[in-house]
């Protein structure tokens, strides 16, 4: 390729890409997102290639990898242009079927629709589909429209073009204000305004200044930044070299953690593409204005998604937070001003440069504002990446767009924020999403993670279990952190095993305020979200563990007993042979009793147990029924139909 | 060079433009309790006991004064019941590893903290890090460093260095405020030597 060394260079080539596309010729574009991968997507894509070809159709029919649309939980997605017609859940024994039907005849493979769980009717098109419908995906609509290893496809949808906007016809200082006037807050979790936190380091009297790309995502259930720079690469590395004009930097870098090993090739690729076509290096686009970028692959540790940490592993050092009581967009990479965004912050940057701060003002409440993707997963069904407006209600993220909760069980609460966010109850759903609003009520907006649970879920339990993730991910250097978390994760465990005590939640409690006012970094001053968030809206189950041994959700297992009801059992012998315990006491045509010494209480009687008898149930906080006397337990004629 | 002005517990302090509040408190003879810091060593900001409460304009906040810098007219409180209630759970913490060290049992009197409240994890270590920062720092000998991380950090000696630089040395002994560390050398040479 050669190198790009004016604007009109850049539209020139664009023209040349764009005019050997036809929009009529169809292509097959399949997800090669991590989660369609797993789902076996690569085996697709190759049945596509070998599909059209052996049917004669490679002259006229491409096959894309594309980046994630979102819909995870119905992978391996597969889009067939232009039509758009969407199938899911495809395997590359389908793939002949759809060559021959679809892509010769035009014909719709029926049973590979999006079925409506209600009433059981097919959707043609993603747009028809209630998840997508009730999204506004801004961002994520490119990653389905192109193939992320070509920088080509970028150009198609516009790539580069607020690129050479920026450079050709706006000032640094006019790009920062559209940035201002964009009210876009930090994507990563802090939500700080990102104009403003350009503009320290723009007005930062240091000649030297950095913009970096925080891609070490590392929320448990969090997976959009993963999406975004598996699935579209170039729109962020397009933002970071607009920041970098915009601060007056010369250089930049990505943080990507290194477990996510396609979303390093792919912007690693990006970066040498970019390089290769002079829009990173010296003087882009005949502009004057040079910079590059590199890519670090973090070690993985979660601790190193906080900013000076992620700074100070970027030196070289070990990755531990350092303290900042002056802001690292003055004194940060290697002392120098430094801007460090999320990467859904900087692929926002093209969209709000192409279409003016105003416009992307226009979208999202009074102090959030533009679209925003949340990771929904947990107790939901349509499990996947949605994008939605900030302001739309919690409620229509889960119920509209995720399709309610699985078994028909109810709704407890959704946690937001990742490990260090809250728990928020249903008396809260009809909240608009929004940095200040999910703040108000004790959690907050953090990456976008969204972790649905149903009426099985203990909220002891779940606050345990973030506790405990983020003890295991506490670097270790301040004490209120390190000594602070690991004895909460101590109390908690206790309880959720029955062996909470009063005063108990006054100790939590104590420890909370020590770690949130005096910890070190952001990792520990919100750590004790969890358990604040849960024990503000669920005190209730606190007390029920610590005062009456019981587990109100019948979920955690030192304090539950599995009990077959002798009136229901029918000795179909089912789930005495399952148990790995051999816990279950019984024979053919003599009611089962369940031995309580054995249990290990892994619910496999409970699972098993057929549903016309639904004999096995759970107990919590009171005593086991005494056991049938076992010259009763033979099962009586009537009783056997 | 410009002073800076500001007010410690209802005293006027003149402090430097480079320095901590921690550093203004201790010119002008105000006690300010701390375990990681250390005159020759680059402010850590690791047990967080100095935590004081300042007050600029309008906004007060908890911050730490071993890393916080002096600012013209701030108003600094080393004691509050909100602080003191924070210093006591810190030092019931670190009680759970190290109950008996001198310089926390001196502590804990002060503030009221009980050495037993938390289950105990007889480690000793509390992870001050000023034998490992003194050995970097001052000694440039880079003897001994941490290891892993998180509720699982140590600190280690590095035996291929260890053996040539500690014996002449052994300046980190008294800076430990647990002594453990001196014990575990003797112990380690004891059990390595007989």
């Amino acid at each position: 390729m050669t190198e790009l060394t004016s604007p009109e260079a850049l539209e020139t080539l664009r023209d040349q890409v764009l005019s050997k596309q036809d929009p009529e010729t169809p292509f097959v574009s399949v997800c090669a997102g991590a989660g369609c991968i797993a789902s076996g997507a690569d085996q697709v894509i190759a049945a596509f290639e070998s599909e059209i070809e052996s049917q004669g159709l490679n002259t006229g029919v491409n096959t894309k990898g594309t980046g994630c649309p979102g819909f995870c939980e119905q992978g391996p997605v597969v889009v067939i242009y232009p039509q758009e017609i969407c199938y899911l859940k495809v395997t590359a024994e389908d793939v002949p079927e759809i060559v021959t039907q679809t892509l010769k005849q035009g014909q719709v493979v029926d049973r590979l629709l999006y079925t409506d769980p209600g009433d059981g009717s097919k959707a043609k098109c993603e747009s028809e589909i209630p998840f997508y419908k009730n999204q506004q995906r801004t961002l994520l609509s490119a990653n389905t429209r192109i193939d992320s290893k070509r920088i080509n496809d970028y150009l198609t949808i516009g790539g580069y073009s607020a690129l050479r906007k920026a450079l050709t016809d706006m000032t640094d200082t006019e790009v920062l204000e559209e940035v201002k006037i964009s009210g876009i807050r930090g994507r990563g979790g802090a939500g700080f305004p990102a104009g403003i936190k350009w503009e320290g380091s723009k007005n930062a009297d240091d000649p030297v200044k950095y913009v970096i790309v925080n891609a070490d995502e590392g929320d448990p259930g969090a997976f959009m930044d993963r999406a975004l720079l598996e699935g579209n690469p170039h729109a962020i590395l397009e933002g970071l070299i607009i920041g970098g004009y915009a601060i007056g930097a010369k250089e930049g870098y990505v943080y990507v953690r290194q477990e996510y090993p396609l979303a390093v090739e792919n912007i690693t690729l990006a970066i040498d593409q970019a390089r290769e076509l002079g829009l990173l290096g010296e003087n882009i686009l005949g502009s004057g204005f040079s910079f590059d970028v590199f890519v670090h692959q973090g070690a993985g540790a979660f601790v190193c998604g906080e900013s000076t940490a992620l700074m100070t592993a970027l030196e070289g050092r070990v990755g531990e937070p350092r303290p900042k009581y002056i802001r690292s967009n003055i004194k940060g990479l290697w002392e120098k001003p430094s801007v460090l965004n999320n990467v859904e912050t900087w692929a926002n940057i093209p969209l709000i440069i192409n279409d003016g701060g105003a416009a992307f003002a226009s979208v999202g409440t009074e102090s959030s504002k533009g679209t925003k993707i949340f990771s929904l997963v947990g107790k939901i069904n349509n499990t996947g990446l949605v994008e939605v407006p900030m302001g739309i209600p919690l409620r229509d993220i889960i119920f509209d767009i995720g399709g309610g909760i699985p078994k028909g069980k109810a709704f407890k609460a959704v946690q937001t924020g990742g490990p260090s966010g809250g728990c928020i109850p249903a008396e809260h759903l009809d909240l608009p999403v929004g940095f200040d609003e999910l703040s108000q009520i004790g959690s907050m907006m953090g990456s976008g993670g969204m972790i649905v649970m149903d009426e099985d879920t203990c909220m002891v339990d779940v606050a345990r279990y973030f506790i405990e993730f983020l003890t295991d991910e506490s670097c270790g250097k301040c004490v209120p952190c390190r000594e602070g978390l690991r004895q909460m994760h101590r109390i908690l465990t206790d309880i959720t095993k029955g062996k909470g005590k009063e005063g108990d939640i006054e100790t939590l409690e104590a420890l909370s305020e020590t770690a949130i006012e005096a910890s070190l970094c952001a990792l520990g001053k919100s750590a004790p979200n969890p358990f604040l968030s849960t024990l503000q809206y669920f005190r209730d189950e606190y007390d029920a563990h610590i005062r009456d041994n019981r587990c109100t959700a019948l979920s955690c297992k030192d304090l539950i007993s599995f009990v077959i009801d002798p009136d229901k059992c029918r000795a179909c012998m089912i789930c005495m042979r399952k148990c790995p315990a051999d816990a279950i006491d019984g024979a053919k045509k003599t009611i089962h009793v369940v031995d309580q010494d054995k249990c290990t209480r892994c619910g496999t009687c409970l699972d098993v147990c057929p549903e016309k008898f639904s004999a096995v149930y759970k107990i919590s906080g009171e005593p086991v029924p005494s056991p049938i006397p076992e010259e009763e337990r033979t099962l009586r004629k009537e009783q056997v139909k | 060079m410009t002073q800076i002005l500001l007010d410690i517990d209802g005293v006027s302090v003149e402090a430097g433009p480079e320095m901590t509040v921690l550093e203004a408190a201790q010119s002008a003879g105000i006690e300010i309790p701390t375990l990681c810091h250390h005159d020759k060593l680059v402010p850590f900001g690791g047990c967080r006991l100095c935590i004081v409460e300042v007050t600029q304009g309008s906004r007060t906040q908890l911050v730490v004064s071993c890393v916080y810098p002096v600012a013209q007219g701030l108003v600094v409180k080393t004691r509050s019941k909100k602080v003191d209630r924070i210093r006591k759970t810190i030092l019931e913490l670190l009680m759970a590893h190290a109950p008996d060290a001198p310089q926390l049992k001196t502590y804990a009197s002060e503030y009221g903290a009980v050495a037993d409240r938390f289950d105990a994890d007889p480690s000793f270590c509390i992870h001050c890090g000023l034998c490992v920062r003194y050995c970097e720092e001052v000694k440039g000998a880079h003897a001994l460093g941490f290891v892993g991380r998180g509720v699982n950090k140590e600190i280690s000696f590095i035996p291929e260095i260890a053996a040539v630089a500690c014996d002449g040395c052994k300046e980190c002994f008294p800076l430990c405020p647990t002594s453990y560390l001196q014990a575990a050398y003797v112990l380690t040479q004891s059990l390595a030597f007989p």
